[in-house]
Parts: C-alpha cells; sequence; structure tokens
C-alpha cells in the first residue's frame, strides 16, 4: 500500500529566504548607505538624488518597480524565515502561532508594497 | 494531570559559552537589521504613494541625526549579514569545481565578497548616473 504523502511547503519558505538573503547580502548594505546616510547628509551624490520626481519616475519605472519591491518583500521573507527558526535557540517551541505571525508579517508587507507600487502606476 | 516535576535543563545563554555559538548568534541576529530597514524602506513607499508633500516629510525625517545613526548601526548590521551570508555559502551550496578540484571554501567566501562589493558600487554608479 501506497501512502499519499502531503507534499511540504518549507521549500517554498527556504527558497524565499535563499533568495532574500542573497539579495539582501548583495544590495541592502549599499541601499542602507544611499537612502539613509549619503543622501540625507549630502555625501557623494547629488542634492536632489531622492526628490519626488526623480523617486516617482524610479517607481514607474519598471525595472525600478521590481527593484523596490524584490528588497522590501525578499528581504522581509528571508528575515522572518530566520527570526522564526531562532526562536528555537531561546528554548521557545515555535508553533502555529508564532509561524503564522512571522510569516504573516512578511506575507502582509509582501502585499502592501505590490498594492502601493502598482498604485503609483506605470 | 501529573504531579511529577521532571528537571528541565536551563537553557538561558547556553551560546554564551562558546565563541563559535556567539558568533553564530550575532549572525542570525543580523536579520534584525535588514528587517528594520525593509520597514523603513517600506514606510518610505507608503509616504512616496501619498503624494509630494509626505513624501518631502519622510527625507526631511531621514535627515534627523537619530536617522543618520540609525542607519549607521543598520549598515554595520547589514555589512556583517553580508560577510556572514558568504562566509557561509562554502557549507550551503553544491561544490564549484575549478579546472578539475574543488574550489577553497576561501576562495568561493573571497569571489563572493568581490562580487558583492562590485554590485554595491555598481548600484552606486547607477543611481549617481540616473540622478545627475
Amino acid at each position: 500500500m501506497t501512502k499519499i504523502r502531503k507534499r511540504s511547503n518549507a521549500p517554498i519558505f527556504w527558497g524565499l529566504f535563499g533568495a532574500g538573503g542573497m539579495l539582501s547580502a548583495l544590495f541592502v548594505p549599499m541601499m542602507i548607505f544611499i537612502t539613509g546616510i549619503a543622501v540625507p547628509l549630502g555625501l557623494l551624490l547629488p542634492a536632489n538624488t531622492m526628490s519626488y520626481t526623480k523617486m516617482l519616475a524610479f517607481a514607474q519605472n519598471f525595472i525600478g518597480k521590481g527593484f523596490i519591491f524584490a528588497i522590501i518583500s525578499l528581504s522581509l521573507w528571508f528575515a522572518v524565515h530566520r527570526v522564526y527558526h531562532s526562536l528555537h535557540e531561546f528554548g521557545i517551541h515555535a508553533g502555529m502561532g508564532a509561524k503564522l505571525l512571522c510569516y504573516g508579517v512578511a506575507f502582509v508587507s509582501t502585499v502592501i508594497s505590490a498594492y502601493l507600487l502598482l498604485g503609483l502606476g506605470f | 494531570m501529573s504531579k511529577r516535576k521532571p528537571y528541565v535543563r536551563s537553557m538561558d545563554g547556553w551560546w554564551k559559552k562558546n565563541p563559535y555559538f556567539v558568533e553564530y548568534m550575532i549572525h542570525e541576529s543580523t536579520a534584525l537589521f535588514v528587517a528594520a530597514y525593509a520597514f523603513i524602506l517600506l514606510v518610505g513607499l507608503v509616504r512616496l504613494s501619498q503624494g509630494e508633500p509626505a513624501w518631502n516629510a519622510w527625507l526631511e525625517a531621514m535627515k534627523s541625526p537619530l536617522s543618520v545613526i540609525v542607519h549607521l548601526v543598520l549598515l554595520a548590521g547589514a555589512l556583517y549579514h553580508t560577510y556572514s551570508w558568504f562566509k557561509i555559502l562554502p557549507i550551503t551550496m553544491p561544490p564549484v569545481i575549478v579546472g578539475g578540484k574543488r574550489m577553497s571554501p576561501c576562495a568561493l567566501t573571497g569571489s563572493a565578497l568581490v562580487v558583492a562589493a562590485a554590485a554595491g558600487l555598481a548600484l552606486l554608479g547607477l543611481v549617481w548616473r540616473i540622478a545627475l
């Protein structure tokens, strides 16, 4: 008799974790430097680098939109996966509630950013 | 309910006893820095979608000394994430064979870090070109 085994959904979350970890490892340090340090302090980059017109154009561009979406959503899928699996290290037996909370944060943020980016138009 | 109270060893601070696990906990915690920055960006996106005054208010908020300090801390966390992510790469990816020989973990981490630096600089260059 062969049992029909339910397919695990773990590879999806591992995949999102891997993609987010890689993307954030490559780009997040420079992103933080640009948006949080260089532009606010007026270092290195032109003063109007993040002006409303420029950022709107960037967020309306197909590639720009994709980049913003990928950075926000994948970074969060990466982070919540790591936090969820670290609960064990603190002696917390993570159940369904913790899982829903962790992945829920990433899911809701993904939906919000997709909604806003689509709302900004092309 | 059973009245037995079996002894359960406490897990408090178990990782502090071994430098290997201290490093492990630090690199795992970098996820929180990355998440914090993703939330800052998400707020920025919300403000952008609310129009020019809201966006300018966000830009102004990013100029506050507190914000800059927070971003310096986040930058340190994110850089450590990059370093540790690629340090683990040799164990997390299939062996890379170059010229019939398995690439050493050191060479793999090193070249990945070079790629990461190049990706960061390319991003900076691209932003600079768009901004001009």
